[in-house]
């Protein structure tokens, strides 16, 4: 499955642990919150970097205190009709500030990513090699946007106003 | 009429290109047939038994005369020459081919008409009053707010994967036309002390499985904040509304569930979190999109012109008027209701040739403008009175101008096992027969008042638990069993239908339909006491009395 960050295909530094896989020495390490929350101390003072796995059904204040701690939150589309990691995910963004890596994780096609762009998540494990490759033309396919979020990309609303503003300055 | 910009022009031209990417995508194998019934449903597209049906918006139910011709251009183009209008003010094809979907959409996009949300677990078409901005007595024009909250909706980037579909309307007068109690969320337009414009807010309603009627969850909220507002109660159900059983998803279930107490609490201490956020509107992004709504130059004109005074001798005329002409808040102008459901024909369909004579009647006689209501009627809402009688011809020669608006022939029906892959029973076939029953004129008049909604299937598209009779057609050992209600409405007063007995077969429901009717006659106390009074003054036992005591 290819994870494309930063608009790109790229590799995958982070190994997904599941609850009981033995904590490897070194690199990179995503975990499932509740082997997370339950160790976190000891976690976060190993090397390597580490992220956790957030399911959609859990709330997302619990991980508050760690935010400023972990490199990546991978939150969870257990089926691509499942939108609750939207809300997850615009919370993390927009309400608790969180900015490092925010990963959408499970049945991810093209046809989300606009979405999942204007949440606030930055990196896709996406489901197929054509969609991950797709990523730039397809998250460019929208130049108009109704609702604010914290993507700080323009509503539609606004810019009606920029456009009345300097039309009137002209006249 | 809203007026589309560059702006909202670009983003439905961006949708349709997206639209036929993914038509694409699954012509070719690259998409399973399970990943596209998302894609498409987020577009209004539905396998049905025969075909794929196609559902498109008709937001608040306003159309320009361009648009109606439009419409009526799919319907010849890609379909069989007529078209469906809903309970919730869209227009339904029902043998669209998948491969010519995206140029229909291209055909309609033109127009600024789009299919965006019409199906699939998001938020659907907005709907409204079908007289908003004339229907004398308004607090204002609702159709403003319809369009922002159209916007708002409109691909959101959180709320487009819900745990099932979503309904908005909106009214802004007393007398609801809206149904916004059966929403999921209900709108009422309100001043407040201040003489500020806002909005009491409802919350779970809706029919289906579950039926129930809409609880006010806020009795004010500032025009300004309802876009948090509306926010707020998404993320709330967006996040906790169950995904584990389809027919749990719905809002209702979760309010039902948690009590309206404790959810409003939950919504409102998000709302806490995000009112004053970029989600207030400022008074100069309303008044922009007011701007973009253009209303008629009326002209002043006498309350009774000679035209109407001459025309009134004529009988089948005056049962025109007096059943389909209404009020309009402009001196010397009526609204014009055209109903859909002539005797025999399915309710609420219209050919192809119909939409567009009706587009050229409303540019030469309601400025260009025409509305379709809940009830699957259309409407003509600028019509100067000095033009009712050429007006009234020129309908009567397109075979609309049936004089049956709010009679019992006026029935709401759903497609049913016609045409729909959900129905356990068929629906047209018994609208067809009831309009027989009652076709004549004077009887229909004599009972009055009567909304007949027939669903074929719990999940109640016919509306017919807020019926004043509702039929719900059921599979019971192989063959079609229909339950009869009385009592339903879906207005400010919306109430839930009551059983009057066990269900009947197919062939007997036009026979207990008329003694029902019949029971009504007898029993009402005088001739202006209407069945939903009777039924509500006296319960539903002497009515079960009477039309089971010979079955």
């Amino acid at each position: 499955m290819p994870l494309v960050n930063g608009g790109k295909i790229a590799d995958d530094s982070f190994v997904k642990l599941a609850v009981d896989t033995p904590l490897p020495e070194s690199g990179d390490i995503l975990v499932p919150a509740e082997r997370f929350l339950g160790d976190a101390d000891a976690l976060l003072k190993r090397g390597g970097k580490i992220g956790v796995i957030w399911p959609n059904n859990r709330d997302i204040a619990e991980l508050v205190p760690y935010l400023g701690k972990v490199a990546v939150v991978a939150l969870v589309f257990p089926t691509f009709r499942d939108g609750r990691a939207y809300s997850q995910a615009r919370l993390l963004r927009e309400r608790y500030n969180y900015r490092s890596e925010l990963r959408a994780t499970g049945q991810i096609l093209r046809d989300q990513f606009v979405f999942m762009l204007r949440a606030g998540f930055d990196s896709f494990e996406v489901k197929k090699q054509a969609d991950a490759e797709a990523f730039m033309q397809t998250a460019k396919r929208y130049s108009v946007f109704y609702q604010p979020t914290g993507d700080g990309r323009i509503t539609a609303l606004h810019r009606r106003m920029q456009l009345r503003h300097s039309e009137g300055v002209g006249t | 009429m809203y007026a589309y910009d560059e702006i909202d022009r670009t983003l439905v031209n961006e949708r349709v290109s997206e639209f036929r990417d993914q038509v694409k995508r699954r012509l070719s194998g690259e998409l399973t047939e399970d990943e596209f019934k998302i894609l498409r449903l987020q577009n209004g597209v539905y396998l049905q038994l025969h075909a794929y049906m196609f559902r498109v918006a008709i937001p608040y139910g306003t159309l320009a005369t361009n648009q109606l011709r439009a419409l009526a251009h799919v319907a010849r183009k890609y379909d069989r020459g007529y078209g469906h209008f809903t309970t919730r003010q869209n227009i339904q094809f029902n043998w669209i081919k998948l491969a010519e979907l995206p140029d229909a959409l291209a055909d309609l996009a033109e127009v600024g008409i789009h299919a965006m949300q019409t199906s699939g677990n998001n938020m659907r078409n907005v709907t409204s009053d079908q007289w908003a901005g004339v229907a004398p007595g308004e607090i204002e024009d609702p159709r403003i707010w319809s369009e922002l909250i159209r916007q708002h909706t409109t691909l959101h980037p959180e709320f487009s994967f819900l745990p099932r579909k979503f309904k908005i309307a909106i009214t802004a007068s007393d007398h609801d036309r809206a149904a916004i109690k059966i929403h999921d969320i209900g709108l009422k337009l309100i001043k407040n002390e201040k003489g500020e414009t806002g909005f009491e807010v409802l919350v779970g309603g809706g029919l289906g499985r579950t039926p129930f009627i809409g609880k006010t969850i806020k009795h004010f909220v500032h025009g300004r904040d309802i876009l948090s507002y509306i926010e707020a109660i998404l993320r709330v159900y967006n996040q906790y509304g169950r995904r584990d059983n389809i027919y749990k998803a719905r809002i209702k279930i979760l309010v039902h569930e948690l009590g309206i107490e404790k959810f409003s609490r939950e919504v409102e201490e998000e709302w806490q979190h995000i009112r004053n956020s970029s989600l207030q509107i400022d008074d100069e992004v309303i008044e922009d999109i007011r701007s973009r709504f253009t209303y008629p130059n009326y002209e002043k004109l006498p309350h009774m012109p000679d035209e109407l005074r001459q025309a009134a001798a004529d009988g089948d005329f005056e049962a025109w008027r007096k059943n389909s002409v209404s009020p309009h808040k402009v001196q010397g102008y009526s609204i014009v209701t055209i109903s859909l459901k002539p005797i025999g024909v399915p309710p609420g369909d219209a050919t192809a040739v119909q939409m567009d004579a009706l587009a050229d009647l409303a540019d030469k006689y309601s400025f260009g403008e025409i509305r379709v209501g809940h009830e699957q009627n259309l409407a003509l809402p600028h019509v100067a009175k000095r033009d009712l009688p050429a007006l009234w011809k020129a309908l009567d020669k397109l075979g609309l101008a049936t004089p049956n608006v709010n009679l019992i022939t006026d029935i709401i029906a759903c497609p049913g096992l016609d045409y729909c892959s959900l129905a356990n029973a068929r629906s047209i076939p018994i609208a067809q027969e009831l309009t027989r029953r009652f076709a004549n004129h004077e009887l229909a008049n004599l009972i009055g008042r009567l909304h007949i909604n027939i669903s074929g299937c719990i999940n109640a598209c016919g509306h017919h638990h807020v019926g004043h009779i509702g039929i719900l057609g059921v599979e019971k050992n192989g063959e079609e069993v229909y339950q009869i209600t009385i009592g339903g409405r879906a207005d400010e007063g919306a109430a839930l239908g009551n059983l009057i007995g066990p269900g009947v077969k197919f062939d007997e429901v036009a026979d207990v339909i008329e003694d029902v009717v019949e029971a009504y006659l007898a029993l009402r106390e005088r001739p202006e006491e209407l069945f939903i009074d009777t039924v509500k003054r006296l319960g539903v036992e002497p009515f079960k009395e009477r039309v089971y005591a010979t079955r």
